[in-house]
C-alpha cells in the first residue's frame, strides 16, 4: 500500500497544480492584510500603504481570501488528488476543469471589487450593509465552483461501491465525502440568502431585505463552514500523520465514527453564534448549545486517537516509558518536513478547541461574544491546525503533481514552528484583550489605542502590542514557507515533464481494524442530519419571522443614509 | 473498540455533561441567560429613558452609525435598569464593560437585558459590530454615582 503510485493525466496534472499555486498567490496577499491589520490595530498605520483603502477594507480582503477563497480550493484539491488516487479511478477532466474555472473566476471578481473598494462587507457580508453584486456573484461562482468538483466525485464512488462489494470505503475517501457533505447541506443556506435576499437587493429589483433573516441563514451557513476548513485537516490526522510518524492509526473505526458524527452534528448548532441576537427564543439557543457539545465530542474522540497513533509510533521506536514516547518523534527531521505541521496544528487545537467550548457555553458567551476573544479563538483554529495542515498539504501535493523534490526543506520544516510562536503571541494578546472588553472588527489605532482620543483606553495598549509582534512574527513564518513553495513551483526539472503526474501519499494502516458495517454507508446519517436541522431550526425561523418587523434599505458603509 | 477508547469516549462524555450542567445551572439558580425573543414592546426609534420603581428605570437605547442613543447615561448606584435596544440603520453591537450585558443591535428588531450597577463608577459600552468607515468611534457610557442623584441624559434625542 505505501509504495502505491497513481499517475494523474496531463490535463488533471495541471488543473491541480493551478488551483494549488493562484489560490497560495491569494492566500499571501490575504496574509499581507493580516499583517496590515495588527499594525492598523495599534496605530502603526493609518492607511494600506500598496493597496490603499482603510482597516475595514484590509479586513475583508484577509477574511474573505484566507478563510473562504484559499481554504475552498484546498478542500477540492485535496478531494481531487486523494479520491482519484484511494479508488484508483482517473478524474473526469472536463467537469474538473469546469470546477476549476467557475472557482477561479468567481475569486478574482470578488477580489477585483473587493480592492475597488466596492465591497468592504468582512467576510460576513451581513446585511444591510451592501456590496456591489460582483461580490455576491463571484461568491455564488465559488460555491458552485466547489459543488461541481464533488459532483465530479459520486461516480467514481458509486462505481467503486458496484466493483468492490462488501469492501470498506478508504477513509480518506469517507473523510472527504464527509466534509463536501457538509459543505453541501450549509452552503444551500447561504445560496438562499444570496441568491433569494442578497443579490435581488444589490440589483435593485427588492427595495428592502429582512435583516434577521438573513443573518440566521448565514449562521445556517457559517459554523458548518469551520467543520468545512477543519475535516480536510482531520482527514490528513487521521491518513497521513500516524504513518509519517512511523506508527499506524490506533483505530479504524474511531476515524469513521467521528465523521459520521460530524455529519450529524455540524449543522444544527449556528445559532450559537447568535446567542446575543434579539428575536429567537433563548430556549432554541439552548437547544444549539447542546447540539454544539455534541460536535465537540468527535472532537475529543480525535484527540485521544490520534494521541494514541502518535503513542504506538513511539513505542514502535523502542520507547517504554509513560511520557517518553513523545520524545521518539520526528519533530525536526528535514526529510519528514510534513509532520510539523501536522503535530503543531494538534497542539494549538487544543487551545482552540477550549476556547471554542467556552464560546459554545451558552451564557458565558456573553463575556466574549464579539471582543477581541473571538479572532484570538479562531485563530487557533482555522488559522492554527486548519492553516498549517492546508500550508503542508499544499506544499506535499505542489511536490507531487509537477513530480518535483521539495526545495528548501529546512525552510520548510521550520516555517511552523516560527508561525506557531507568532500565533500564541497574537491570539494571548486578542484573547486576554477581549476579556478586557477590547472590541474585535475595530480599527482601535485611531480611538481605543490613540491617546490622544477621548476614547483611549490605557489598559488595552499591551495586549494590542503583543498582537502586533506575534503577527509579524507569523508573517516571518508564512515567508519563509512560501521560499520553499516558490523555489519548488519553479524548480528545474521534475520527471514526466509535460506527461502525466505521478502521485503518491503517506498511507496509515489501521492498529486495531474492526467490521463496523454501521458506519459505511452515508445514508441514514444524512438522513438524521436532515431531521435534526429541521427540527433545531424550525422554531428558530419561526421566532425570526414572528418577532422582527419592517425592512432594511441598502447601507453604504460610508454613510448612515441609505442608498435608495 | 477496545478498553481505552471506550474509557475515553466515556470520559469526554461525562466532561461535556458536566459543562453543560454548569451551564443549566447558571441559567436556572443564578438566572443568568441570553437575550431572548421579545414581541411585547412596540417598535421605537427614538431613546427614551424613565423611571418605574424607585430603583429601577427603563432605558429604550438607538444605535445608528455612528453613535448610541443616547450616548452618556447617568444612573445612582444600586439602579436596576430593564434596556431595551434595537438600530435604525444597520447592525451594531453593545457590550457593557465589567457587566453581564452583550447585545446585538439589529433593525427591525428589539433587544433586550435587565443590568443592574451596583458600584459607582464609569462603563464604556463600544459598538462591536462593524457599522461602516466610523466604527471605531461609536461607544458610550453609563456614569454611576453614587446615590441621591437625579438621571440625567446627555446626547439624547429629547
Amino acid at each position: 500500500m505505501s509504495d502505491y503510485i497513481f499517475r494523474f493525466n496531463k490535463s488533471n496534472k495541471y488543473l491541480n497544480a493551478t488551483l494549488l499555486i493562484i489560490p497560495m498567490v491569494l492566500l499571501f496577499i490575504g496574509i499581507y492584510g493580516g499583517l496590515m491589520q495588527t499594525l492598523f490595530r495599534a496605530g502603526i498605520v493609518t492607511s494600506d500603504p500598496f493597496v490603499g483603502g482603510d482597516y475595514y477594507k484590509g479586513l475583508t480582503f484577509h477574511g474573505v481570501l484566507n478563510a473562504i477563497v484559499f481554504t475552498t480550493f484546498f478542500a477540492v484539491v485535496l478531494g481531487n488528488a486523494l479520491i482519484p488516487y484511494s479508488l484508483k479511478k482517473e478524474l473526469n477532466s472536463r467537469i474538473a476543469w469546469i470546477s476549476g474555472i467557475l472557482m477561479l473566476v468567481g475569486s478574482v471578481l470578488a477580489a477585483i471589487v473587493i480592492f475597488m473598494g466596492e465591497a468592504t462587507v468582512l467576510y460576513t457580508f451581513y446585511p444591510p450593509m451592501m456590496a456591489h453584486p460582483l461580490f455576491y456573484i463571484g461568491l455564488t461562482l465559488l460555491v458552485v465552483g466547489s459543488w461541481v468538483a464533488s459532483a465530479n466525485w459520486i461516480p467514481m464512488y458509486l462505481q467503486w461501491r458496484r466493483e468492490n462489494p462488501g469492501k470498506k470505503t478508504p477513509l480518506a475517501v469517507v473523510g472527504m465525502f464527509t466534509t463536501f457533505i457538509i459543505w453541501f447541506i450549509a452552503t444551500l443556506a447561504v445560496a438562499v440568502e444570496i441568491l433569494f435576499m442578497l443579490l435581488p437587493w444589490s440589483l435593485g429589483l427588492v427595495d428592502e431585505i429582512n435583516v434577521m433573516l438573513a443573518r440566521t441563514l448565514f449562521w445556517f451557513f457559517g459554523h458548518p463552514l469551520v467543520y468545512f476548513w477543519l475535516l480536510p485537516a482531520y482527514v490528513m490526522y487521521y491518513v497521513f500523520m500516524p504513518k509519517m510518524a512511523g506508527g499506524k492509526l490506533y483505530s479504524d473505526m474511531a476515524g469513521r465514527l467521528v465523521f459520521m458524527l460530524f455529519i450529524l452534528f455540524s449543522i444544527p448548532v449556528g445559532t450559537h453564534h447568535q446567542y446575543m441576537d434579539p428575536a429567537i427564543g433563548a430556549q432554541w439557543k439552548f437547544l444549539h448549545g447542546i447540539f454544539t457539545f455534541a460536535v465537540a465530542l468527535p472532537s475529543l474522540i480525535t484527540a485521544f486517537t490520534l494521541a494514541a497513533s502518535l503513542e504506538h509510533a513511539g513505542r514502535q521506536k523502542g520507547s517504554t516509558g509513560l511520557f517518553s514516547w513523545m520524545g521518539k518523534l520526528p519533530y525536526f527531521k528535514k526529510e519528514n518536513w510534513f509532520f510539523p505541521y501536522l503535530i503543531l496544528g494538534l497542539i494549538i487545537f487544543i487551545f482552540g478547541g477550549i476556547g471554542g467550548i467556552i464560546n459554545a457555553s451558552y451564557q458565558m458567551n456573553t463575556v466574549v461574544h464579539n471582543t477581541a476573544w473571538v479572532p484570538g479563538h479562531f485563530h487557533l483554529t482555522v488559522a492554527g491546525p486548519v492553516l498549517l495542515a492546508f500550508l503542508g498539504g499544499s506544499l506535499y501535493l505542489i511536490g507531487q503533481f509537477l513530480n518535483k523534490e521539495i526545495r528548501l526543506k529546512g525552510w520548510a520544516m521550520i516555517s511552523p514552528y516560527v508561525y506557531t510562536i507568532g500565533l500564541f503571541i497574537m491570539s494571548y494578546g486578542l484573547k486576554i484583550g477581549g476579556l478586557q472588553g477590547m472590541p474585535r472588527r475595530t480599527n482601535t489605532g485611531l480611538s481605543y489605542a490613540n491617546p490622544d482620543s477621548i476614547l483611549y483606553q490605557p489598559d488595552w495598549i499591551a495586549y494590542i502590542d503583543l498582537s502586533v509582534i506575534g503577527g509579524v512574527i507569523m508573517f516571518i513564518g508564512i515567508v519563509i514557507y512560501l521560499a520553499s513553495f516558490f523555489a519548488t513551483v519553479f524548480a528545474k526539472g521534475g520527471n514526466g515533464e509535460g506527461e502525466g503526474a505521478d502521485v503518491t501519499f503517506p498511507i496509515s494502516e489501521p492498529l486495531h481494524d474492526e467490521k463496523a458495517s454501521w458506519l459505511r454507508n452515508f445514508k441514514p446519517f444524512i438522513i438524521i442530519a436532515i431531521i435534526l436541522i429541521i427540527l433545531s431550526y424550525t422554531p428558530v425561523i419561526y421566532d425570526v419571522l414572528q418577532a422582527t418587523y419592517g425592512g432594511s434599505p441598502p447601507f453604504s458603509p460610508e454613510s448612515p443614509v441609505p442608498l435608495r | 473498540m477496545d478498553k481505552s477508547e471506550k474509557l475515553a469516549l466515556t470520559l469526554s462524555g461525562l466532561l461535556l455533561a458536566v459543562f453543560l450542567s454548569a451551564i443549566v445551572y447558571a441559567s436556572v439558580a443564578k438566572n443568568i441567560d441570553v437575550p431572548t425573543c421579545i414581541t411585547d414592546i412596540d417598535p421605537f426609534l427614538t431613546d427614551t429613558l424613565f423611571q418605574t420603581g424607585p430603583d429601577s428605570y427603563e432605558l429604550q437605547m438607538v444605535a445608528r452609525m455612528w453613535a448610541f442613543q443616547p450616548s452618556t447615561v447617568t444612573l445612582p448606584a444600586g439602579s436596576t435598569v430593564d434596556l431595551y435596544l434595537t438600530s435604525q440603520d444597520i447592525i451594531h453591537g453593545f457590550k457593557i464593560d465589567r457587566h453581564n450585558v452583550n447585545l446585538m443591535a439589529v433593525p427591525g428588531a428589539i433587544n433586550y437585558m435587565q443590568v443592574t450597577f451596583n458600584e459607582p463608577g464609569e462603563y464604556l459600552f463600544a459598538c462591536h459590530e462593524f457599522c461602516g468607515a466610523a466604527h471605531h468611534t461609536m461607544a458610550g457610557r453609563f456614569i454611576i454615582t453614587e446615590r441621591e442623584d437625579e438621571p440625567e441624559l446627555i446626547g439624547g434625542a429629547f
